[in-house]
């Protein structure tokens, strides 16, 4: 199994959760997010005081799948979180070795 | 002299002018309060509402009779009416409104004017060293410099009004120079916040800082329009002005902004409104409205200008209050010596409208008097609270947050806010409850 992180804009959340659900991808984990890579942040200006605000805003989705469909998960983020614009955000894999299922005990695939 | 009758519309325009000058502290409370970090923002507060307080007793008991009855050396008054003795009878008139409500609207001026000065020592101050200072700089700076400004009797009064015929109209001189520079002298005797210039310090809500500057907006007919005392031509005037004035300043400090920032911002739209408020304050009664739009756009821009003053010359006025009420302040007085007309109530021509230069003398020498005297006092008066009761924080105790170290309160429950209230296992805080009755007693109650 994989663990598939993205971080990504935050208008992009409900193309991307919309995205994966007609891939057939049953739930997820989304977190509110804040970091920068190459676009740094943004600059804030009070009476004449300037602030630099390196952090911007993100959410970060995770979602667990079959070893097989890892590459086209993450092609799916990728295409339904893409704007062209710098700061579109990054996705990542993750193996993952055992999952369980809280309410039933299920294991791994069973599990997702 | 015959004694005037009371009029009922002058009476009641007073009355609600006082009122509406009394929500302009709370209002600067929510200004300054919005402008300062969240670990400040409950003392940022308390230091305007704890002038309400201490300031009003001290008005009852010598100020207004020290203000505004008898003379000494034309800069004070004396005794004759302290603890407003006499002030309650039905003859006690002045012009066509009863004492106590000159009383009670000067007051609210006494209170604002401490509670200005407050914001140039934001997240650094003990607050037993600001009431201290409130009590002291009230006595010594406030009573006679309002003695002076408006004490009027004939030439006998107060130096600055009625022997230099400096115009103040509603508090430029008296209020806004006078606090703007005992602000100045806080912020050198109390020194630079810790971090100052390295760590942010932005504003940690806008929104309050916008209600405070409407409340301060709203408020502020009563500081000038009430002014005029009487319900007539003059308190229109002054009220025309006062909301033309400061509409322009507020376009003013938007344009500077926007060409040296490439933004206009909220805050900017905030600050240009104080800045015209302040500037229009001492010549509300002197300019037409043409005037006071000349007039409003110079004061938003030149404060715009003004704020940055403190981070070339390296002092930490932390809320700008001499880039706002000092220069705005001294702008607006020295601005009747140009913009003055003899149209307007005060009935006297600036030098663009056919007047000499006399004018702006004067006001140039009323300001710079009360300017170096409030400085003066101030410095000294902080320098003694810092010596002995202490006035200045210690760094362990300002980096935790002034308001959970001299209030024991923060203003916001981040952890309860976070959805999980109620069954927070972060939050580890165990309630004590004094003097709440035993569960036994509540549950007789609940029966009874």
């Amino acid at each position: 199994m994989k663990l598939i992180t993205a971080v990504v804009k935050p208008h992009k959340l409900e193309d991307v959760r919309a995205a994966l659900e007609t891939f057939g991808v049953t739930g997820m984990t989304v977190t509110e997010a804040s970091g920068y890579g190459r676009q740094k942040g943004h600059t804030e200006v009070y009476r004449g005081a300037e602030y630099e605000v390196d952090l911007v805003p993100k959410v970060r989705l995770e979602v667990v799948v079959e070893d097989g469909d890892g590459a086209d998960v993450v092609d799916v983020i990728v295409k339904a979180a893409q704007t062209g614009k710098i700061g579109d955000g990054k996705v990542w894999v993750t193996p993952v070795e055992s999952i369980v299922r809280v309410r039933t005990g299920e294991v791994d695939g069973d599990a997702l | 002299m015959t004694l005037m009758e009371i009029n009922a519309g002058d009476t009641a325009w007073v009355l609600v002018s006082a009122a509406l000058v009394f929500l302009m502290t709370p209002g600067l409370a929510f200004f300054y309060g919005g402008m300062v970090r969240v670990k400040s923002v409950l003392n940022m507060m308390m230091m305007s509402a704890i002038t309400i307080a201490v300031v009003t007793i001290l008005w009852v008991v010598v100020g207004f009779s020290l203000t505004f009855t008898g003379d000494h050396g034309h800069v004070i008054g004396g005794f004759s009416a302290a603890g407003l003795k006499g002030l309650i009878a039905p003859e006690a008139v002045s012009g066509t409104i009863p004492t106590l409500a000159f009383v009670a609207f000067q007051l609210m001026f006494a209170i604002i004017t401490p509670a200005l000065i407050s914001g140039a020592i934001a997240d650094r101050a003990t607050f037993r060293g600001w009431i201290a200072f409130v009590a002291g700089w009230t006595c010594l700076v406030y009573f006679p410099v309002a003695h002076s400004v408006w004490f009027l009797d004939d030439g006998k009064g107060g130096w600055i009004g009625d022997k230099l015929k400096a115009i103040d109209f509603a508090g430029g001189t008296a209020v806004h120079v006078n606090a703007g520079a005992a602000a100045l002298a806080l912020a050198l005797v109390l020194g630079r916040r810790v971090g100052w210039r390295k760590d942010p310090m932005r504003p940690h809500s806008l929104p309050l800082v916008i209600l405070g500057a409407g409340l301060l907006w709203f408020g502020w007919f009563g500081f000038n329009a009430g002014s005029a005392l009487s319900a007539g031509t003059t308190a229109a005037v002054t009220f025309v002005n006062t909301q033309v004035a400061t509409a322009a300043a507020v376009i003013g400090w938007l344009i500077v902004e926007r060409i040296r920032h490439g933004k206009a911002t909220t805050l900017g739209m905030a600050s240009g409104a104080v800045a015209g408020l302040v500037a229009i304050t001492p010549s509300c009664g002197a300019v037409t409205p043409v005037g006071a739009i000349i007039l409003g756009v110079l004061a938003g821009a030149i404060c715009a200008f003004a704020v940055s003053l403190k981070y070339k010359l390296g002092f930490d006025d932390s809320l700008d209050v001499v880039g706002v009420h000092l220069v705005g302040g001294l702008f607006g007085s020295l601005a009747i010596g140009f913009l003055g007309s003899a149209a307007a109530p005060s009935a006297v021509d600036g030098l663009f409208y056919g007047g000499g230069a006399g004018q702006l003398g004067r006001q140039a020498l009323a300001n710079l008097a009360v300017g170096v005297y409030s400085f003066v006092v101030a410095f000294g008066l902080g320098k003694l609270i810092d010596k002995t009761i202490g006035f200045r924080l210690t760094e362990d105790d300002e980096v935790t947050g002034v308001d959970q170290v001299e209030h024991a309160e923060t203003a916001y429950d981040f952890l309860g806010a976070s959805g999980l209230r109620g069954h927070n296992p972060l939050a580890r805080a165990t309630a004590i409850v004094q003097d709440a009755p035993a569960e036994e007693d509540t549950k007789e109650g609940a029966n009874a």
